[in-house]
């Protein structure tokens, strides 16, 4: 009697990560664990001026040193300028314009020699003077930074709809206020690095390198280094950490091809810690300053935000931030009039890149501290204020974006009841007046952000092509890059779903151009959403293919056939025909059923914004309510978390482990954004270019932390999910600010709220912020 | 050239016997000279715990120690983490329980997990978190990490 197979389903399950036995065992090998043969040491010579005119290079000793094979300037190579609008060369021939602008780089055979070459090479500088505050940038008698942008402006956003004089004259309170966000930085714990493996004969060059992008950064490659993208392959080696910081190119990245194609040998080239701090890009700092308006009866009526960026020496995607800071103000609650504004302005400071959350926490820290502040002044409580002005299913914002399924007000209220909000938050305001020095606060803040890809780039989409071979087993290769994120197990769960195998029948190949389809890149909280819906599209292909093949060995018609278990069932009794590994053997050689492959490209029923910014620019959007609790110790000013309550809108649970591992990392990146991490940068130099004084949070740090996830089930979303990698680390800082204020009274504009900011506030001696 | 010396040491239970340099560190040895490359670079004084492997049974930042005072000692790596010649259970309950993202961070946190559990079998969760204070992750929150730790440890087991 043939087997009855159960149905069973791997989604929602705790899945542990594909890849996480190699990583446990030491196996994983990272970029900085490779070495090709012939393979020597790459290192770059930075500058240690922040604005200077270079007079001359002397590379004459350096490569006199033995066992150096090849010293570049920027007189050596092609040097186009990369960046987001191509303002930065990789190796700067004329001047520098911060501190770590690359000036020249060798290769040798080992570390020790390639940094003592470094220290032979000469550099005659003629001092510039420098601009470190954004806020004079604009001045007539600023130094220029980039002599295409006299006006030291490297980008502007305008956005508005309705009409907020209108809005305004409609307000029975408005209020206005200004906020400033410090820099911060990625702090992957694998620092960059790039092997570089040119092949002089036949031209063909391979890349191992950390990017996010590969296919975008292969495009990027091809141009800043003149060359065919067709000799061109990028192989990523596991990945020890992304967050946004590898979306861009960065001239290291070229330098080392430089190096490789001048020295006819493969060019390691990996950064210190404090190259990383220096080096690699940070998060936007920025000003901003936000007028809102309210009814008495609780409505809000118009937003408007100006605000200024520092951009820094060169442009990366940090300037870009607005695309998605604008959201947060026009859409996240219903506000009929909204007009925005920013300036991104050149100076001679680090330049940001894109960090999770892009510009999203900056955003968010002003709109949910105008949140608690407009419901006070209405004497509403900030739940029911929310509550009344929070998005809903159905709704389309006035940027455009519609909102097809929307659990905002669910996260509202399921953060609100976990956490006892409206009672803790009374009994804090009542002993805001005794005389503990330790004040107790409660306070909450929610987020909106892409959670069904971005469309940015003329396409979102992701292909995947999936091959399965006569055991039964299955090569997903897929576009979408995993960068710890865990993203080769969901997929995998999602191809396992229509195909009724276990998890152990799939193989990912995601990290190879030469192999894997086409993706945009891991970003913008996009593969799950895109690339799951991608796999989904392959798997339902071979589905068919094997149902249809089944149907003509077994004599049943292939829609009462299904798979499950590694076999082929009847549908309806589970009852088992033939075995999915026999059966694809015996479709061996046939004319017609080759071994099955499929492929399949998705691209996401999104649009991209009008010039106005305008347009459904995400095929779904996540949500998301955190409550925190802190404890402010008045005496000190330090500041404790205690506990984070969370609720987001996910869609629905595809990998109940991953799911919350992403979220409790978020939570406590933005602990860290809140409270203790601040790259200081005094007169453009980097003052704590390390762990010791760059204060990352520690184990012993961390909040308690309750999760709820709020399943709507997107009609869009593979298996109904939504994207969710950014949004964990949004709402921290705005949340711990309006805690702050709960708890003392004393409302901070500026992060972090380090002791020494939270005591002068509380002693009222702030340094005033000023615009 | 700078001086070297002449070290024997026991490496993941095989006998080794190396000249090195001088300034070398340990973490310089067991990556450049010795290919075990578990152990990673993360910030290369002190800070980040990326590199924590055990010497006689203690846990040390293998940036900061030079090779040289390896001389007689036993020294445990990722790679050498077997209990009994299998797996670790440490490392199994890392790789179950969610205590693994990028992963970059992992082998110095199993390393440190092994040096707390072998000191406090019983060590609640605030032991351990003090335990790990010195590992940065920058993936996970740690939330995991310290329940797979303490999934593994005797309280866990005990009740």
């Amino acid at each position: 009697m043939a087997a009855i197979i159960e149905k069973e389903s791997l989604i929602g399950k705790a899945i542990p990560k594909m890849d996480a036995p190699g990583k446990v065992s030491g196996h994983t090998r990272y970029i900085h664990d490779l070495n090709l043969p012939g393979q020597l040491i790459g290192r770059i010579l930075r500058t240690d001026r922040v604005h200077a005119r270079i007079i001359s290079i002397d590379t004459k000793e350096a490569e006199a040193l033995p066992g150096v094979h090849a010293v570049i300037t920027a007189k050596d190579v092609p040097n186009k300028p990369l960046g987001v609008t191509k303002d930065n060369p990789p190796l700067k021939g004329d001047k520098v314009r911060c501190e770590r602008d690359e000036i020249a780089a060798v290769a040798a055979e080992t570390e020790a020699l390639a940094e003592q070459a470094l220290s032979l090479i000469k550099v005659e500088y003629e001092e510039l003077p420098a601009l470190f505050d954004p806020r004079q940038a604009l001045l007539e008698n600023a130094p220029v930074i980039q002599e295409s942008k006299p006006d030291n402006i490297s980008m502007e956003f305008d956005y508005s709809h309705g009409d907020v004089e209108q809005g305004e004259a409609e307000s029975d309170v408005v209020i206005e206020d200004l906020f400033k966000l410090h820099y911060v930085t990625h702090c992957c714990m694998g620092a960059s690095g790039v092997i570089a493996d040119f092949d002089s004969t036949s031209g063909n060059l391979t890349l191992y390198s950390n990017t996010q992008v590969p296919f975008l950064h292969k495009r990027e490659f091809a141009s800043v280094l003149n060359m065919d993208p067709n000799r061109i392959r990028i192989i990523q080696p596991p990945i020890g950490g992304g967050f946004g910081s590898k979306l861009d190119i960065y001239p290291f990245e070229p330098i080392a091809v430089f190096l490789a194609q001048k020295a006819r040998r493969p060019v390691k080239l990996t950064f210190s810690r404090e190259e990383e701090f220096l080096a690699s890009p940070t998060r936007q700092p920025a000003y901003l300053r936000l007028r809102s308006g309210v009814t008495k009866e609780g409505v809000l009526t118009f937003r408007t935000l100006d605000s200024l960026l520092d951009n820094g020496a060169y442009t990366s995607w940090g300037a870009t931030i607005p695309f998605v800071m604008m959201q947060t103000f026009s859409s996240l609650y219903r506000v009929p009039h909204c007009l925005y504004h920013t300036t991104t302005v050149y100076t001679n400071n680090p330049y940001a890149g894109s960090f999770r959350g892009y510009g999203n926490l900056q955003a968010t820290f002003c709109v949910e501290a105008h949140m608690d502040k407009l419901a006070e002044a209405v004497g509403i409580d900030p739940l029911r204020f929310r509550l009344k002005n929070a998005q809903q299913a159905g709704e389309t914002s006035g940027q455009g974006m519609h909102f097809k399924s929307c659990g905002f007000k669910e996260c509202l209220t399921t953060a609100a009841a976990r956490s006892d909000y409206a009672i803790k938050r009374e009994q804090n305001l009542k002993a805001q007046g005794d005389d503990n020095a330790v004040k107790k606060g409660i306070g909450m803040a929610s987020m909106l952000h892409v959670g069904g890809g971005a469309k940015i780039y003329p396409s979102d989409g992701c292909g995947t092509i999936l091959k399965m071979d006569d055991f039964g087993h299955v090569t997903l290769m897929t576009g979408a890059s995993e960068i710890g994120q865990g993203s080769e197990t969901v997929l995998s769960q999602l191809v396992c779903e229509e195909l009724g195998l276990p998890l152990s029948a799939v193989t990912v190949v995601n990290n190879d151009t030469d192999i894997t389809p086409w993706d945009v890149g891991v970003h913008a909280s996009r593969t799950t959403f895109i690339a799951g819906n991608s796999a989904i599209g392959a798997a339902r292909l071979a589905r068919e293919k094997i149902l249809n093949a089944a149907a003509g060995t077994t004599a049943m018609p292939a829609d009462q056939l299904s798979l499950r278990g590694g076999c082929i069932v009847i549908d309806e009794s589970g009852e088992a025909v033939i075995t999915l590994d026999k059966l694809l053997r015996s479709l061996h050689f046939q004319e017609r059923a080759e071994l099955v492959t499929t492929s399949f490209y998705y691209e996401p029923p999104s649009v991209h914004q009008d010039k106005a910014f305008k347009g459904d620019v995400s095929a779904s959007y996540a949500w998301a309510t955190q409550v925190v609790e802190i404890e402010v110790d008045t005496l000190t000013g330090v500041v404790t978390l205690n506990r984070c309550t969370a609720a987001h809108d996910v869609g629905r649970v595809l990998n109940k482990l991953g799911i919350e591992g992403q979220v409790e990392g978020g939570i406590v990146m933005g602990q860290g954004y809140a409270l203790t991490e601040d790259l200081l940068i005094d007169e453009g130099h980097c003052q704590n270019p390390n762990f010791r004084d760059y204060k990352l949070i520690t184990a012993p740090e961390i909040p308690e932390i309750d999760l709820s996830f709020i399943e709507t089930m997107d009609g869009e979303g593979p298996q109904g999910a939504k994207g969710i990698g950014e949004a964990p680390a949004i709402c921290m800082a705005a949340a711990i600010a309006n805690a702050l204020y709960n708890a003392t009274g004393v409302r901070i504009y500026e992060a972090p709220f380090s002791p020494e900011k939270v005591y002068r506030a509380l002693k009222g001696c702030s340094q005033p912020l000023e615009w | 050239m700078s001086l070297t010396h002449e070290i024997k040491f026991t490496l993941n239970g095989s006998p080794v016997s190396l000249t090195i340099p001088l300034t070398m560190s340990v973490l310089t040895m067991l990556r450049d000279l010795l290919n075990l490359t578990g152990t990673k670079y993360g910030c290369g004084e002190g800070e980040c715990g990326a590199c924590t492997i055990l010497i006689d049974g203690v846990s040390v930042n293998a940036c900061l120690k030079f090779a040289v005072d390896c001389d007689g000692r036993t020294l445990t790596t990722v790679e050498g983490l077997v209990a009994d010649s299998r797996n670790d259970p440490l490392r199994t309950a890392f790789a179950e329980k969610g205590g693994v993202q990028c992963g970059f961070c992992t082998p110095g946190m199993v390393m440190q997990a092994r040096h707390i559990l072998d000191n406090y079998p019983r060590a609640n969760e605030s032991q351990i978190k003090r335990g790990i204070e010195g590992n940065l992750c920058r993936c996970t929150g740690y939330k995991k990490i310290i329940e797979t730790i303490a999934s593994v440890g005797e309280l866990d087991n005990k009740g």
